[in-house]
């Protein structure tokens, strides 16, 4: 099995499944129900993304390995999500915050995805782009709605932006696997896109009538294994069922 | 004869002809008050409805499952979107709909006011649950009131599909290990009761019946949609081999119907005065994201007035 393909698509899959996982939390609880219906259509997106990315990894990996077992069958070490996307719901402005940081990112990624050397992959993220652009729509929007809105929900975009920005470098950190992808032609070449994606999200948020934080980078290895302490009561959550109750069919 | 008992036989007439009222057609003041409070507590219950349930997505036990999950408490914020807007045209607003329920002023189906504690929970409610919702909607897609009916029409379709997948869950948990069937047959005792109480008191309790059957809104009465569940049930219930945790519960042949145990009414008096199991905990959460959502929603309503603004300079100066 090729071992690093393997990984790559956990990389992939875990970032759409924590962020998943995190807006699932927010439903029923959202501001209005039209955000409500939005952010949980969102979170069925990405579940859906997921799938299809460990389905064809179950399939690399071959034995008994399922879209399941990889979901919720691994600890917290062997999830390679960036850190950003295990941020806890704050407030709405971290959410929309996140969001957009993310999308942003997972836009450029896929729109380079569609053209890998990988057959599958090129396929999911053909599936995916459509759903992402209105993602990113819905997430910006709602940047300038807040951002620009009243001084109360500015100052609260604000902060959001300073805790959460910090953490969108860990995107183009390319660690060795992503190196290795890029140089088959499977991968984007994240060191490309860091610029356009830096210079998208700067022309938003101005027009959304917020600062760029000064803030460093956050220094965080989310994509190595090494997380934030959130993740640990993420997995108690989500794998509640997998570990109570083991070698069951649902 | 006054214009105004007339015009009340007018009205009357046109709902005997199984005619549609609509909005804008004249309607006594009782019928659409009464519209009001009936369409604004389905929503209630719509959106109340996705916390008991929103309780597990986090803690599906599949991929396939958590997909649908989301799916379904989705699909009653939709419902609750057609409810809301079905009431608007008689009159009220959303956010006055939602100031009544905060305040407790407005109820919504008492079920929601049980916890859920389990998977086989998210099993129970869908077959249970949206089992007797569908009975109740299926005779509300008949009703006088146009956009109330009509919303029932595509709810409705919704309901039938979640009720499926709920009993499938029960399925899957009926063919599973030991843990599993004591699972489901634990939720089964406890949604049993509660899903017989959503048909409201028996018949010689419920003041509304008559004048609700006489307007169509209902075209059975309390008793009969409850036997109605029943009889489609017990056989569910048998297929999947559990127990319905009623010991009078017997094929009456007779009658044609199955012969049932009590209803113990005191509980159901107690949950519907706030006095249940979650009753606090669910119109808390309901109150928190309300509160919580209030700097959104004015920032949303500031921004839409400053494009708005700035469109018409823009458009004046074109």
């Amino acid at each position: 099995m090729n071992d690093k393909l393997y990984k790559y698509l956990l990389m992939l899959g875990d970032n759409s499944m924590i962020l998943g996982h995190r807006l699932s939390e927010l439903c029923g609880h959202g501001p209005s129900l039209e955000t409500d219906i939005a952010l949980t259509n969102i979170s069925l997106d990405l579940f859906g993304q997921v799938r299809n990315i460990f389905q064809y990894a179950a399939k690399l990996k071959g034995a008994n390995t399922t879209e399941d077992s990889i979901a919720f069958l691994r600890t917290a070490r062997q999830h390679h999500n960036c850190i950003l996307l295990e941020q806890p719901n704050t407030d709405f402005a971290h959410v929309i915050i996140r969001q957009y940081l993310f999308d942003a990112f997972q836009k450029l990624q896929l729109e380079n995805l569609c053209e890998s050397a990988d057959d599958q992959i090129a396929a999911i993220a053909a599936k995916s782009l459509k759903e992402t652009n209105y993602h990113v729509r819905f997430s910006a929007e709602w940047c300038k709605r807040l951002g620009a809105g009243t001084s109360e929900s500015n100052q609260k975009m604000q902060e959001a932006l300073n805790h959460l920005y910090p953490f969108s470098f860990e995107f183009f950190e390319q660690n060795e696997i992503e190196s290795e992808m890029y140089s088959k032609g499977i991968g984007p070449d994240l060191n490309r896109l860091k610029d356009i994606y830096f210079s998208q999200v700067k022309t938003l948020l101005s027009t959304a009538e917020l600062n760029i934080p000064d803030s460093p980078a956050r220094h965080t290895k989310g994509k190595s294994g090494i997380h934030s302490e959130y993740l640990g009561y993420i997995l108690s959550d989500f794998q509640y069922m997998q570990r109570v109750y083991p070698n069951m069919q649902w | 004869m006054s214009p105004e008992i007339n015009l009340e036989e007018q009205f009357q007439a046109r709902i005997d002809a199984g005619e549609k009222i609509e909005p804008k057609d004249w309607m006594p003041e009782k019928y659409r008050k009464t519209h009001i409070r009936q369409i604004s507590q389905h929503a209630h219950s719509e959106i109340v409805g996705m916390l008991p349930e929103g309780n597990w997505i986090t803690r599906a036990p599949s991929l396939r499952r958590k997909v649908g999950l989301l799916a379904k408490v989705q699909d009653e914020a939709g419902h609750g979107l057609y409810l809301y807007s079905a009431a608007e045209t008689l009159g009220i607003s959303r956010d006055q709909m939602f100031d009544q329920l905060h305040k407790g002023k407005a109820k919504y189906s008492s079920i929601f006011n049980y916890p859920t504690l389990s998977w086989a929970d998210i099993g129970a409610i869908g077959w249970l649950v949206d089992g007797a919702a569908i009975i109740n909607q299926v005779m509300l897609t008949r009703t006088s009131f146009g956009p109330y009916a009509r919303a029932m029409v595509r709810i409705c379709k919704e309901e039938s599909f979640h009720q499926r997948q709920g009993y499938e869950i029960m399925l899957g948990l009926a063919k599973g290990t030991l843990e599993q069937k004591e699972m489901a047959q634990d939720a089964l005792n406890r949604f049993w009761w509660p899903s017989l109480m959503m048909f409201g008191p028996r018949d010689a309790e419920s003041p509304n019946t008559e004048q609700s059957v006489k307007w169509k809104i209902k075209r059975k009465t309390n008793d009969e949609l409850r036997q109605q569940f029943i009889d489609i049930t017990v056989p569910q219930a048998e297929y999947l081999g559990l127990t319905i945790p009623d010991p009078d519960l017997k094929w009456n042949e007779e009658r044609g119907h199955y012969d049932f145990g009590e209803i113990d009414w005191n509980e159901f008096w107690q949950v519907v005065k706030g006095n249940g199991p979650c009753n606090k905990e669910r119109l808390g959460a309901r109150v928190n994201a309300w509160e919580e959502g209030a700097w959104v929603r004015d920032a949303a309503m500031a921004y839409s007035a400053k494009n708005k603004t700035q469109n018409s300079k823009v458009s004046k100066t074109a």
